[in-house]
């Protein structure tokens, strides 16, 4: 568990004070896969260098496993951070060390005996797929294969919770994908708390459970990734779900979009099992309505299923009316689009 | 037919003489620069120990050392070298001055390669709970072996030029033998042999520092 209570944090460099982190709250509960998501320089690098006290709050309090981290000595701190495990976008390992001896550091650190070191390397390298590059040398391996050897190097203390720094900022996104997936396996077998930061939505989309959204040192929008990819409520916040789930009526489309008396253009929402069901024919069987679709996305998070439709309706205004409750009815989100409205977009 | 009136013995004995101060001085002047080098790194702002204090000493200590010519410091130190070795001519005199002045340039030699370690490796040490002694035992040193041996290996060069001067104060060596009978007496022959010499030391030290490096970088 990690908590950020009103947490501010200024850096000042010859008399000019720079505000990096304005009143940050968070709380990402244990097995959590937490994304913090923002443009460059919205602060979320220093949010999570927070987390493990790379960086001291200026103002508040940072809380992990229920311990305010501004209250240990330096001793308890380095104790505190070895169940903190950190992976970086540029991977940091040792460059003169070969892998086994990355992975082994942590547990130098602590002292570990040689067996037990042997014996725990080398099971690690198994899980993160390396098993044959023990022997290597970082210089030799691929981007991916880095990121794995950071990973392994990050959970050799046995963890609790994992930090990762744009882990994929840096890889090919077929690469990004694989690294994903193995964090995702890593929450799910050792149950350790994930903290992502990130400025690529597919990354959230793929993994997360939960997402705050940051800019310029504040949290503008946060909660289910599901929430604020089915309502993103701030700009921002909707650029970001643009990236990953198109939203608008194509251009061509838009034009040739008749407005006529007696028909109305609706935005429709389907989450989860209304997605699946047959909701738009049953209307018009049930109901003397003309239906228009204008745009359809199906997206999966969370492995929920949102589909969103905008649709065009025509017909008596009763029968469309009764249409549109027999809509709400079966669940389905309804919103009608203004007329002034020219841009059908999803948001 | 040119002739010499330097024998072999003479030649080897100064060759030898050579050998032992620049040995003896880089090996002592290691012991005193490298952790010079590596307090100069970590008390600097933002480094691992950071020590104001620390650093406002050391630094501009070392800028006033390695401000004098080597002659200069060499003649400037007699009463000190006297108090250390109780003579203030000879080899082992000369190795005293040569320590003090070797001592600083490894001190910045050191810090320079030192720093160019990737900060990312020294967060991620930091990430992990290490101690500022495991910082820069298993992160910093490490990362930085195959630069610190280039950095000796320009010690050293530097450290042969200097012994030259040694015969300023009986010191011996090549450098001496060269201006002793090669200058002041106008040996040609000992001049021409001391270059080649002393091109043969310098090249060979250079090309082993840069094999031993390659070899410990593997990258």
């Amino acid at each position: 568990m990690i908590e950020l209570k009103d947490v501010y944090k200024t850096y000042t460099r010859k008399g000019i004070s720079n505000d990096a982190l304005k009143g940050i709250n968070v709380k990402v509960e244990k097995g959590d896969i937490f994304g913090v998501i923002g443009y460059s320089g919205a602060g979320k690098s220093t949010l999570i260098r927070l987390v493990n006290y790379l960086e001291k709050p200026t103002k508040g309090q940072v809380f992990v496993d229920g311990h305010d981290l501004g209250k240990y000595s330096d001793k308890e701190l380095r104790a505190a951070k070895k169940n903190i495990g950190m992976i970086f976008q540029h991977f940091n390992l040792l460059e003169s060390k070969k892998v086994f001896d990355n992975v082994a550091i942590p547990l130098i650190l602590l002292k570990k005996n040689k067996d037990e070191i042997r014996k725990r390397v080398l099971e690690l390298l198994e899980f993160v797929g390396l098993g044959d590059k023990a022997g290597s040398y970082p210089s030799e391996l691929s981007g991916g294969q880095k990121q794995r050897v950071g990973i392994a190097r990050a959970l050799a203390s046995n963890p609790s919770i994992l930090l990762c720094d744009e882990a994929t900022s840096a890889l090919d996104p077929q690469t990004t994908r694989s690294i994903l997936q193995l964090l995702k396996k890593i929450n799910a077998e050792y149950n350790i708390t994930v903290m992502i930061i990130t400025h690529e939505m597919s990354v959230i989309q793929e993994i997360c459970n939960k997402v705050a959204v940051m800019e310029e040192g504040r949290i503008i929008e946060q909660g289910s990734v599901l929430e604020v990819f089915g309502h993103p409520q701030h700009p921002t916040t909707q650029n970001f779900v643009k990236t990953v789930i198109q939203n608008s009526i194509t251009n061509s489309m838009q034009k040739s979009i008749k407005r006529e008396p007696g028909s109305g253009i609706y935005k429709l929402e389907f989450v989860g099992q209304c997605a699946s069901e047959p909701i738009l024919y049953k209307m018009i069987r049930s109901y003397d309505v003309q239906v228009n679709i204008l745009f359809a996305n199906m997206t999966e998070i969370e492995e929920t299923t949102l589909g969103k439709v905008i649709i065009q309706l025509k017909g008596d205004t009763a029968e469309v009316n009764k249409a549109l409750s027999f809509l709400k009815n079966s669940g389905v989100g309804v919103e009608e689009v203004e007329k002034h409205d020219v841009n059908y977009s999803y948001n | 037919m040119m002739s010499t009136t330097v024998t072999t013995d003479q030649f080897m004995q100064a060759i030898m003489d050579t050998l032992y101060m620049v040995g003896m001085s880089l090996f002592v002047g290691s012991l005193i620069g490298i952790p010079i080098g590596i307090l100069l790194v970590v008390t600097r702002p933002g480094g691992v120990l950071e020590s104001k204090m620390l650093y406002a000493i050391i630094n501009p200590v070392i800028n006033i050392v390695r401000s004098l010519p080597f002659i200069i410091l060499l003649v400037a130190i007699i009463p000190f070298t006297r108090l250390i070795v109780q003579t203030s001519i000879g080899t082992s005199a000369a190795i005293v001055p040569l320590i003090i002045y070797i001592a600083p340039y490894i001190g910045r030699l050191v810090e320079n390669s030192l720093l160019e370690v990737n900060p990312g490796i020294l967060e991620a040490a930091e990430a992990m709970g290490a101690t500022p002694f495991q910082v820069i035992w298993y992160f910093l040193l490490p990362e930085a072996v195959g630069s610190l041996i280039l950095s000796l290996t320009t010690a050293t060069i530097g450290l042969i030029g200097a012994t030259a001067m040694a015969g300023t104060v009986g010191g011996g060596g090549v450098g001496d033998l060269a201006i002793v009978y090669g200058y002041q007496r106008f040996d040609t022959v000992v001049v021409i042999a001391t270059v080649v010499v002393l091109i043969i030391f310098v090249q060979g030290i250079q090309s082993f520092g840069n094999i031993l490096a390659r070899k410990i970088r593997r990258y």
